[in-house]
């Protein structure tokens, strides 16, 4: 009776967190007060959301029974209401029951789980690869394939900011990316170890010195998104944000040719030679 | 102890009395006596300095700090001296030695003398960890501010000044502390049992601790090589973990997570042992399936050691590494669940009391299962890709941890007190501080969940302002429990002053092992005829 009401108030408990969560939680940055996870601008992180939202009703449920259990033992079971203690130390059925049943609940949850990861971690047919180089304390991001430029993405202190723009998340030069297109993210970090995240994409992926690591996202929206470096990497570590433009693909095209322009190589051939050196993949 | 003296005459020569007690001694009573007072101290210096984070934290901007350095140097001293001088020596070096000999009959370790290097080894240990906070580390700023883990290249070339070197050396000595005695306990565990005691009528405190000594004896070399090849790196011009050298940062964290998992259970495990005594006690019935307790703690401890890269999902491991992980680290539910329900079955049927030792006792049961149910989401690599890195991991391994070891830890200090000190708590001060701490804690971390969700970052000492809100109620919380903390000090000063006596056994008929048959506090050398078990 107890229990069923319990289980009850749970479930409404998550429903009540469910229905708040789109109101609340930022697309592309977080809001205040927010419970959840940022909203989804990717395929990724839609199946992110959706995963981590029936692992909470799994783990509320689990959370719920044994609180149900704790209260039934402490009303029914006080030195009180059970003067006499038993004596009971087996019971072979129930030790097997709550051995198997979470298994198998384990079990159920793997299946969604490998999903995710495989999707995750098959990086598909990539439409432009972006580079992101973590250094203490900013990103460099160069277009392999769009002219190989490369050029350096600093947190806006304070004063520099325009109107509307979050601090400690915007940046001066915005990773820019045509919407709708499988972007591939390789990384690296040119001292210590950064991590290059976007929490709307549902990526993270450490930048380590001597190591190219990737990842993919598809932005399904335009809209400006941030992150922020997600390994401690010294002093720092707080003020090095990730900010990525969503735009049209004609937008993304006139960039480029205004980027090219902008962020020129104008260093001598032999000293990028060094600097290649410098980041060895293996 | 004059009384004593008299009934045991022969006990004078052996009985040295001033600062000789102490410093020379070799009585495992005294020696956990000295391991509590040093996690009093660890933890009132680890407390301090997470109430200096939540000061830093509780707006946003930079208030407390000069810079964003002194925060993570914040964060990293609080790790470290939490687990090295606060947990392990509370847990395994306090209530091991207190109660390990007293429950399976023996008259003291196998080891006397190496229990006390064990345990003098610690303040050095802990001195060292002082000195680095004052000795350069990152450029032109003191201390270590790399985080307990101490990821190279962060703590090789990122750190210059010495600091990070008196940090490793801080944790040799602390490592050669708990290899000795976990050497001590395992000899005292297999030879010193009285005759009839069994491996399987041994308490479960006394298996956790067995358990717990195993994980340490094989999870401490490793850290210990680890720091090693770190040191060379950074004096001898060794190149284990730089890439220029051929070397590579992972394998850094992989060594470091090879001992870094099985420790999270060294600081847990004797916690279940406690729990189980405590529940037993104060349900007046004995633990439900004794053998399922026992050798869930095995299973838990041996696959603790299959698990550790569920730490490095975002480091770009394969598809094939991710997947084993994952399906690894879910396993230890298994176990855990067992665990979990098995004390709820202790008390079912029972005749519960809520003194302060099981109301501690209870509220773990219920915090473990919410840290062990985010868990149970952190192992899933596809979610972990969101989580990894964020305040959600903080507030997991806060409530397995936080709200975990260190219930477990009130819990056997209440249990105990009157065992040790002769003396009874005020049942009334432990209420009130386990009441202020569970409520305290909880406002602490449960809206790190949500701040985590939303993708705050850990290890940061500004934040984006969308984060303001819950981290204010989280650093609230923290005062609450920092006032809970000092509830805690009054009641163990207030029972010294009011002195009322403590009886043999004060739980009655549910506290069944060894050490309540003898006088509270227990003569300085017990059993000097072995008691039977039958």
């Amino acid at each position: 009776m107890l229990l069923k009401r319990l289980t009850m108030l749970a479930a409404t408990a998550v429903a009540i967190l469910e229905a708040a969560e789109p109101a609340l939680a930022g697309l592309g940055q977080p809001s205040p007060w927010q419970l959840g996870l940022q909203q989804s601008a990717s395929p990724v992180m839609d199946d992110i959301i959706w995963f981590h939202d029936f692992l909470l009703y799994i783990i509320t449920g689990i959370a719920g029974f044994v609180l149900a259990l704790l209260i039934v033992v402490m009303l029914r079971f006080n030195a009180r209401a059970n003067p006499i203690p038993s004596r009971t130390t087996h019971n072979t059925l129930i030790e097997i029951a709550w051995t198997l049943i979470p298994m198998m609940i384990l079990m159920f949850i793997a299946v969604p789980s490998f999903k995710l990861l495989f999707l995750q971690l098959n990086v598909p047919a990539a439409d432009l690869t972006v580079k992101a180089t973590g250094k203490q304390w900013y990103w460099s991001y160069s277009y392999p394939d769009n002219g190989d430029f490369e050029f350096d993405s600093l947190m806006l202190k304070e004063g520099e900011r325009k109107e509307g723009q979050p601090r400690l998340l915007a940046v001066d030069n915005e990773m820019v990316v045509p919407v709708n297109k499988t972007v591939r993210v390789i990384t690296t970090g040119a001292d210590v170890i950064h991590s290059f995240a976007v929490p709307s994409f549902g990526i993270k992926i450490d930048a380590i010195p001597g190591r190219i690591n990737e990842t993919w996202f598809t932005a399904t929206r335009e809209g400006i998104y941030y992150g922020q470096c997600s390994e401690l990497c010294g002093k720092d570590h707080a003020f090095m944000p990730i900010a990525v433009h969503v735009v049209s693909e004609q937008a993304f095209s006139a960039w480029v040719e205004d980027a090219k322009k902008k962020f020129a190589r104008d260093e001598a051939p032999a000293s990028r030679a060094v600097a290649a050196a410098q980041l060895r993949p293996q | 102890m004059a009384t004593m003296a008299t009934a045991h005459g022969e006990d004078q020569q052996d009985h040295p009395h001033g600062w000789r007690r102490y410093l020379y001694s070799t009585n495992h009573k005294d020696i956990g006596t000295m391991y509590l007072v040093f996690a009093l101290v660890g933890g009132l210096v680890g407390g301090v300095l997470s109430i200096g984070m939540r000061i830093e934290l509780m707006h946003p901007g930079l208030q407390f700090f000069h810079d964003a350095h002194m925060f993570n140097v914040f964060t990293t001293a609080h790790g470290l001296i939490m687990i090295f001088f606060m947990v392990m020596p509370a847990m395994i070096g306090g209530f091991g030695n207190w109660m390990i000999p007293l429950m399976i009959g023996a008259p003291d370790m196998a080891f006397p003398r190496m229990n006390n290097i064990s345990f003098w080894l610690l303040p050095a240990s802990f001195t060292l960890l002082i000195i680095s906070l004052f000795v350069e580390g990152e450029r032109g700023a003191p201390g270590v501010a790399a985080g307990w883990t101490i990821y190279a290249p962060l703590s090789t070339s990122g750190h210059p000044g010495p600091a990070v070197d008196f940090a490793i050396l801080s944790l040799h000595l602390a490592g050669a502390s708990s290899i000795l005695g976990a050497i001590n306990f395992i000899t005292t565990i297999f030879n010193m049992r009285a005759p009839g005691m069994t491996m399987h009528k041994m308490p479960l405190f006394v298996w956790s601790q067995l358990v717990t000594v195993f994980l340490i004896l094989l999870a401490m070399p490793v850290l210990a090589g680890a720091i090693t090849m770190l040191l060379t790196d950074r004096n001898f011009g060794t190149t284990f973990f730089t890439p220029a050298g051929g070397g590579d940062p992972l394998l850094f964290q992989h060594l470091f997570w090879f001992f870094g998992h099985p420790e999270v259970y060294i600081l847990i495990v004797p916690g279940f042992g406690m729990v189980s005594q405590i529940v037993a006690t104060f349900a007046k019935k004995p633990v439900f399936g004794y053998l399922g307790m026992a050798y869930a703690m095995v299973a838990i401890g041996g696959i603790g050691f299959v698990v550790w890269a569920h730490h490095m999902y975002t480091v770009g491991m394969s598809t094939a590494a991710q997947a084993y992980f994952v399906v690894a680290t879910m396993v230890i539910a298994v176990p855990t669940g067992v665990k979990i329900f098995s004390w709820v079955a202790t008390m079912w049927g029972g005749s519960l009391e809520f003194k302060t030792p099981m109301l501690w006792a209870t509220g773990f049961i219920f915090l473990f299962t919410i840290g062990g149910v985010t868990g149970v989401v952190l192992a899933n690599a596809g979610v972990d890709r969101s989580l990894q890195d964020t305040y959600y991991v903080v507030a997991h391994f806060h409530y397995v941890l936080s709200l975990g070891a260190v219930f477990t830890i009130f819990a056997g200090w209440y249990y105990w007190f009157p065992k040790m000190s002769g003396y009874m708590y005020s049942e009334t001060i432990g209420k009130l501080h386990f009441w202020l701490t569970f409520v305290g804690v909880n406002v602490v971390f449960f809206p790190q969940h949500f701040l985590g969700l939303a993708g705050m970052p850990r290890r940061i000492a500004d934040y984006p302002d969308a984060f303001a809100g819950w981290n204010l109620v989280s650093s609230l919380g923290s005062y609450l429990s920092g006032f809970g903390a000092l509830v805690f000090f009054f009641g163990v000063a207030h029972a010294f002053v009011r002195k009322q006596k403590a009886a043999d056994n004060p739980w009655g008929a549910g506290a069944t092992t060894l050490e309540w048959t003898l006088p509270s506090p227990p003569p300085f050398h017990q059993y000097n005829e072995l008691p039977l078990i039958k």
